[in-house]
């Protein structure tokens, strides 16, 4: 039993903080990235593509995030790779974001109104033509509500990374503890922290939907 | 740069890992249960004229919304031990995943209620319905049959969700696989193994619940089409 809170406890968990910060944005941008081509070949005209990004899809939202961090940091280990947990957590977020964005972002690309393909299709646009001039920019506007929106599930997710040794805010919360022994304190300071920086995300993402004149319409019902 | 798996090792301890699934099921039907009812409480509490409560309930889903379920399993955990209250892990487990999934039925029955026709209610007060009939068979039913998908979908997520139970040691199907892996040093294969058994979970509760949309809602029209 280590006494009681002081600065120095506060300073190591904001430190986690900042590190929950860094990994949700690694995991932003490398599920970015890799769900951008989930959510164009999803909508591929080869089948082979599009039955192979929906399996990808579908194991990956059929697993806990869980179970495939603990695949990152044990798989990486298995082939070979020396693995920080930095590395492991990184990919696992990479591979469980990218599923889920590129499925907010086919159905973004696909509920732009179907006059809109077949107009530029008349206009002899090629298939990259239409995509990058015509139907991305339109379905840009659409995807940001949802997409800010996911940047909460991130965000919330990245505390999973604190079971394969990862120090962020979770991890930290939990060192502190060790030391002090006063759980309910320690776990309601770091729910105050992931709160404050959830909360406004989710504000913005409420604001962007409303401002687009969709109301609250869940995406499962459209 | 080889790998090498082997499967019968870890295959060997086939009767831990059905235990564990069905540990899983079980938390995600206790969760999904109470956790539906807990959120159409909420749901119905933000609709109501009491300013207190539609704020209560408002703080309640935003809390838990924007805080990750790991924490809230902790502050559960603990909270419960620190005023005396000694329950098992699984118990634990299924009130935190009730807490949780609570929130987001709220919002998603929310969404449900939003989208019945203000006509259809003064209909039914017009035909003399009390309020609980208005509430329930022209409010709740409706509701619950136009955001079915999405409400399936979250309990999904909910099963899925259930494996950081095993942060506080409740028997499940990770804990499991966490056992097994420390006893056998297998862990890649393990982990293999338990994510085929999520998929597999998941694939028998989409099925389970579009089993039991059919049976619920008989006259099932398209969805997005008027009542």
């Amino acid at each position: 039993m280590g006494g009681h809170l002081n600065i120095n406890h506060l300073l190591f968990l904001g430190h986690g903080a900042l590190w929950t910060i860094g990994l949700s944005l690694i995991a932003l941008v490398g599920g970015a990235a890799v769900g951008f081509v989930i959510a164009l070949a999803r909508i591929s005209p080869l089948k082979s593509v599009r039955l192979l990004s929906a399996a990808y899809v579908q194991i990956v939202q059929g697993t806990p995030l869980l179970v495939i961090l603990f695949l990152g940091y044990f798989g990486l280990a298995a082939i070979g790779l020396q693995t920080s947990p930095l590395v492991a957590a990184g990919a696992s977020l990479t591979i469980y974001v990218a599923a889920y964005l590129g499925e907010i972002w086919r159905g973004s690309i696909q509920s732009v109104p179907k006059p809109q393909w077949e107009a530029a299709e008349g206009l002899a646009l090629s298939r990259t033509q239409r995509m990058m001039k015509v139907i991305l920019p339109q379905a840009v506007r659409i995807a940001t509500p949802p997409t800010v929106g996911f940047m909460v599930q991130i965000i919330k997710n990245t505390s999973l990374a604190s079971v394969v040794g990862f120090v962020e805010l979770m991890r930290s919360g939990q060192i502190v503890n060790n030391s002090l022994f006063e759980p309910f304190v320690v776990y309601a300071i770091i729910a105050a922290v992931y709160f404050a920086m959830c909360y406004p995300l989710s504000l913005f993402s409420q604001k962007l939907e409303r401002r687009m004149g969709r109301g609250s319409v869940n995406p499962a019902l459209a | 740069m080889s790998i090498e798996l082997d499967f019968p090792a870890v295959l060997e301890r086939w009767p831990n890992f059905v235990g564990g699934a069905i540990l899983t099921l079980e938390l995600a039907f206790f969760a999904t249960v109470s956790g539906a009812l807990l959120g159409t409480l909420a749901a119905v509490g933000r609709g109501t004229h009491s300013r207190l409560i539609a704020r209560i309930c408002k703080v309640y889903v935003e809390a838990i919304r924007n805080t990750p379920l790991l924490v809230q399993i902790f502050l559960v955990y603990f909270g419960l031990a620190s005023i005396g209250l000694k329950l098992s892990a699984f118990t634990v487990a299924v009130v935190a995943l009730t807490i949780n999934v609570g929130a987001y039925t709220a919002e998603i029955m929310r969404a449900g209620f939003e989208a019945i026709p203000r006509g259809q209610i003064e209909a039914a007060e017009g035909l003399a319905l009390t309020r609980f009939q208005i509430y329930w068979h022209i409010i709740l039913l409706p509701a619950v049959e136009k955001v079915y998908p999405a409400l399936t979908s979250q309990f999904v997520l909910l099963m899925l969700a259930s494996s950081v139970c095993s942060q506080i040691s409740a028997e499940e199907l990770t804990a499991v696989a966490n056992y097994i892996q420390s006893d056998t040093y297998r862990a890649f294969e393990t982990y293999i193994i338990v994510a085929v058994l999520y998929i597999l979970l998941s694939l028998v509760m989409r099925a389970g619940f579009w089993g039991l949309g059919l049976v619920l809602f008989p006259r099932r029209r398209q969805l997005g089409t008027p009542l």
